[in-house]
């Protein structure tokens, strides 16, 4: 369980980091398919609770496939679409972080900013 | 484990409907679905195949008010039933707060829900969880088919076979016709949420 001032954190953490670099929605999610927090540009509506659900199914599918072929787990896991694409990430072993973005930005940025929020969250979730 | 969420003042809370292929999963939902349409924000998401087999989950999310000022959000799952879906269905029980086991009637079927209850066990404790601890509602669906010639099983031997060591509140049900669902659904609700107000609140 997180606390207060864990949850504030993670959202400023997720406001700055990458929806202020110009990304559409972020969502923080533990592996049952739970939203802890989520955050959009306020310009495209998502159904983030059905979203959720098959995320942690789609992130826990192919997990379990990696262990399958060997690997402890594919580190990236990206869904391109023609106007918007979809990244996973795992941020421990209960949480991942999902990020929605269009094609104004580049997967590169993307994959910078998300590791950057990742390290941040992992900081806060660290200390009580 | 539900999810409490301090700052949003949410509580998420993950009841599975787990039984063996063809029991009337899907059904349970599907009736939740109809019944409470104007109650539930979000279209029911299934992952299914052409035939209607449930071939990763259903999940279909509903808020049923507040807590001591916390909203709760009941997210309602099936796992697919038939066999060879076991490593999907075990994904599916991560973080599940409550249990609905639906058995089916059918005499042919009766093997198959032991089966089906034994591997549950099993899968449970993959993730260090005690069915035994588990908040548990028992359906023996499937109740319509006493008015045709269908060999059905009386409730005496269903208990015997599934609930005589469990112990927990079980229903007579027909998803199709919706006998009972919602009763189901109300006992798995109350048994879940004061297991989890023993624990947090
Ligand atoms: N007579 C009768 N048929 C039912 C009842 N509930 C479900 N069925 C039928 O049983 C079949 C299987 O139902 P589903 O709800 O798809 O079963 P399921 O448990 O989700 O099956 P899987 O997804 O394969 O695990 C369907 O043809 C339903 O119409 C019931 O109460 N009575
Ligand atoms: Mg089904």
């Amino acid at each position: 369980m997180f606390n207060q001032n864990q949850l504030d954190a993670i959202d400023n953490v997720i406001q700055v980091n990458l929806i202020e670099a110009g990304l559409d929605h972020v969502i923080f999610m533990d592996m049952a398919g739970n939203t802890i927090a989520k955050h959009d540009n306020g310009k495209s509506h998502l159904d983030s609770t059905a979203f959720a659900a098959l995320a942690a199914g789609n992130f826990a599918a192919v997990d379990a496939m990696a262990k399958l072929v060997g690997e402890s787990e594919f580190s990236l896991l990206f869904h391109k679409g023609e106007k918007s694409s979809i990244h996973f990430s795992k941020v421990n072993d209960d949480t991942l972080l999902i990020t929605m973005f269009n094609k104004d930005i580049s997967l590169g940025l993307v994959r910078l900013k998300v590791a950057e929020t990742i390290k941040k969250v992992n900081t806060i979730l660290a200390c009580e | 484990m539900a999810l409490i969420n301090v700052k949003t003042r949410e509580v998420q809370i993950k009841i599975v409907y787990y039984g063996p292929g063809r029991g009337g999963k899907t059904t349970n939902l599907e009736y939740i679905n109809k019944k409470y349409r104007n109650q539930i924000k979000t279209e029911m998401v299934s992952l299914k195949t052409q035939d209607d087999r449930t071939l990763f989950f259903d999940f279909l999310p509903f808020d049923v008010g507040q807590i001591k000022g916390f909203d709760i959000t009941i997210q309602l799952y099936t796992v697919p039933g038939q066999v060879k879906y076991n490593a999907t269905r075990k994904l599916v029980l991560r973080g599940v707060d409550g249990i609905v086991f639906v058995a089916d009637v059918q005499k042919e079927q009766r093997k198959k829900n032991i089966e089906s209850l034994n591997q549950l066990y099993e899968n449970l404790e993959t993730y260090k969880l005690d069915l035994f601890k588990m908040p548990l509602v028992m359906q023996y669906n499937k109740i319509d088919l006493k008015l045709t010639n269908i060999p059905v099983l009386s409730s005496q031997t269903m208990q015997k076979d599934l609930n005589s060591l469990l112990r927990v509140p079980a229903f007579e049900a027909s998803a199709l016709k919706g006998g009972n669902v919602i009763l189901t659904l109300k006992k798995i609700i109350s048994t879940t949420l004061a297991s989890i107000q023993d624990q947090v609140f």
